[in-house]
């Protein structure tokens, strides 16, 4: 366990050293002026020069490349050029907004996942299940945007149940306590479930196809003969192992997470990571790309490695 | 032995991306210029299913009225925003237009700009689906064959490249490089070949200790000629479900890029770029989101019920076979 620990974290450091430097030389390498942002002709060159000098862009790249380098390292990701303010400031603002949303987002694609692919399995290939493998076929092949403008259409706009966009109500910083909080849930709801409709479907065919494989193993077929139930045979013996996949499988869908809720984030308004990237992006804000790039890098890839040991964990027959 | 049969699924997907591909093909010739400016003061935002009396003026612009007639040489267009009389001799030609889809705030019929949209879309899918399957096959290819070195450089990359959440790194380089149709193919090209060079590698790495290729080196077939006579047809199969499972996600990268306004650039449109100009006038003008939005699911399905299909004919083959 400890050298594979070791292993798998020397491999980590040295993906992220490659992203950290494959952002930086795309960077670098990209046609143009870095400080294209100031492309206006109207900026006054002495504007231009001053810019070029505050965040370092005069010096030659192998110097900057060991700057970014031993920032990053530090946790210290630059100035951002729009903000004004160090990267890693603006990036810890808009993180637990993103945590929040993908992170329920996922509790609860798994668990719908989950609920579809138990009721597709009292009888499988029946009615039920053909229509429910139809429907998670569409729900997984639907966009994130086409499904957050159709809840935005008809629960915010059509219905007026629920609040289209952004964390509060406008004057919502007002209220404290309970009435806040609720507030703040309404606006969660749409985003959340947005994110956990496009991921349920791919959660139920996954879970579905594993259960039926499960099912007709010699343990489950020993399990009934000692007189075990059908219903204890599924959720006592199928179940937790059909489910050890779904570890890895939550690991490796967390870019998609990621990627997923930036476009939500975009149409909800919603303060996060999505929406400071693609911000930051309109702006050619290079140093704040550069750094969210890096940050989400390292934590798909913590994510990653995190899976492969919780699997170790629930499944003893893995050794590490 | 009888042939397998073939699956629904592989039917069903491969007809939704033929019809869709017939449409955008064919479609546009039918449905006039996407890009016509129709009279916006009076046909901007129109509803689905609106119906324009359109006069066209000599002078280039137009005229859209509920109704228009003609009396004493002069013609009278009653327009939303008042009547509006013009002389017969200043009108090139009158139409009667239904706008299926209705408009856009500049009277752009919507059908004919999901139509051209539609070519964009699925061409810039299609292209980088070609570029991925090349580099990813040539990749693999290597990476399998060679082994050592090439192999782990090969094949850390790919590890790399998947560990950075795509649509972060697609943003990256579309702040770079200003998105042109082109720029767009090589990203979503070059970050999408991963997969298809993994599924390569492993295929290549089980077929080489088999019989006919150790033969095949035996007599001394060169790399090249074992890799295109004896491995690639191998590989079609597994390459094919590959191919359908990329297609559906690169349509839906394009779509998310252009969606966040960092992919296909106005004048030019996709779908996903129809969507992001629909938003400036959502919720009101549903119609300029929702069709453009439905034509995305439409292939993304078709090309996953493709994938399904695929993967289960080829498992189906596989049981058959001697």
């Amino acid at each position: 366990m400890p050298r594979f620990l070791l292993r798998r974290f020397a491999a980590a450091i040295v993906l992220v050293w490659l992203v950290a430097t494959v952002t930086f030389a795309l960077v670098s390498l990209a046609p143009g002026d870095a400080a294209a942002g100031l492309a206006d002709p109207r900026v006054a060159p002495e504007v231009r020069e001053r810019f070029r000098r505050d965040f370092g862009l005069d010096r030659p790249w192998p110097a900057r490349y060991l700057t970014w380098l031993a920032g990053a390292a530090r946790g210290d990701l630059g100035v951002s050029w729009v903000h004004h303010r160090p990267v890693a400031a603006v990036l810890a603002d808009a993180v637990p907004a993103t945590a929040l949303l993908a992170g329920l987002g996922l509790l609860l694609e798994i668990a719908g996942g989950l609920a579809l692919a138990l009721v597709q399995l009292r009888r499988p290939h029946g009615r039920a299940d053909r229509a429910l493998t139809a429907l998670s076929l569409v729900a997984y092949a639907l966009p994130a945007f086409v499904v957050a403008l159709l809840l935005q259409y008809l629960f915010a706009y059509r219905f007026r149940l629920l609040p289209p966009s952004h964390t509060l109500s406008p004057g919502g910083e007002l209220l404290t306590g309970l009435p806040r909080l609720l507030d703040q849930l309404r606006h969660l709801v749409l985003p959340v479930a947005a994110i956990a409709l496009t991921g349920a479907g791919a959660v139920a065919r996954y879970l579905r196809g594993s259960l039926l494989d499960e099912r007709g193993q010699l343990y489950v077929l020993a399990a009934r003969a000692r007189g075990c139930s059908e219903r204890r045979a599924l959720w006592a013996h199928a179940l937790p192992n059909a489910l050890l996949p779904l570890v890895t499988m939550v690991g490796l869908s967390l870019p998609f997470l990621i990627s997923g809720s930036l476009v939500i984030e975009v149409i909800f308004a919603w303060p996060g990571m999505g929406q400071t990237m693609v911000a930051a992006a309109l702006a050619r804000d290079l140093p704040l790309l550069m750094g969210g790039t890096l940050l989400a890098t390292l934590a798909v890839v913590a994510g990653n490695a995190l899976a492969d040991l919780a699997y170790a964990l629930v499944d003893p027959r893995v050794r590490l | 032995m009888s042939a397998p049969r073939t699956p629904p699924r592989l039917v069903t997907g491969a007809a939704t991306l033929a019809v869709l591909a017939l449409a955008v093909l064919l479609g546009p010739l039918l449905a006039g210029d996407p890009a016509a400016i129709v009279d916006p003061p009076a046909a901007g935002l129109l509803p689905p299913l609106a119906r324009r009396t359109v006069v066209e003026l000599r002078d280039g612009s137009t005229l859209a009225g509920e109704t228009a007639r003609r009396a004493d040489g002069r013609w009278l267009v009653e327009r939303r925003g008042g009547q509006r009389v013009v002389a017969e001799a200043d009108v090139a030609a009158v139409s009667e237009r239904r706008f299926w889809l209705g408009t856009d705030n500049l009277g752009r019929d919507q059908l004919a700009r999901l139509l051209t949209g539609g070519r964009v879309s699925l061409a810039i899918g299609a292209v980088a689906l070609t570029l991925a399957l090349l580099v990813g096959t040539a990749a693999g290819l290597a990476a399998g064959w060679r082994g050592g070195a090439v192999d782990a450089v090969l094949m850390r990359l790919a590890d790399g490249l998947l560990a950075v959440p795509i649509l972060f790194l697609l943003i990256l380089l579309a702040a770079l490089f200003r998105p042109s149709p082109a720029a767009l193919v090589a990203v979503l090209g070059l970050t999408s070949w991963m997969d298809v060079a993994r599924l390569v590698r492993g295929q290549v790495l089980t077929l080489k200790e088999r019989e006919f290729v150790l033969a095949a080196r035996a007599i001394g077939a060169s790399d090249l000629r074992i890799a295109v006579v004896h491995l690639l047809p191998n590989l079609a199969a597994p390459l094919a479900q590959g191919a359908a499972l990329r297609l559906g996600d690169l349509i839906l990268a394009e779509a998310a890029l252009s969606f966040l306004g960092l992919g296909v650039q106005p004048p030019l449109a996709s779908w996903g770029a129809m969507v992001a100009h629909g938003q400036e006038f959502f919720p009101a003008a549903w119609w300029l989101t929702f069709p453009a939005g439905a034509a995305v699911v439409t292939a993304v399905i078709g090309a996953a019920l493709l994938a399904d299909g695929v993967g289960e004919a080829a498992r189906a083959d596989l049981h058959a076979a001697p």
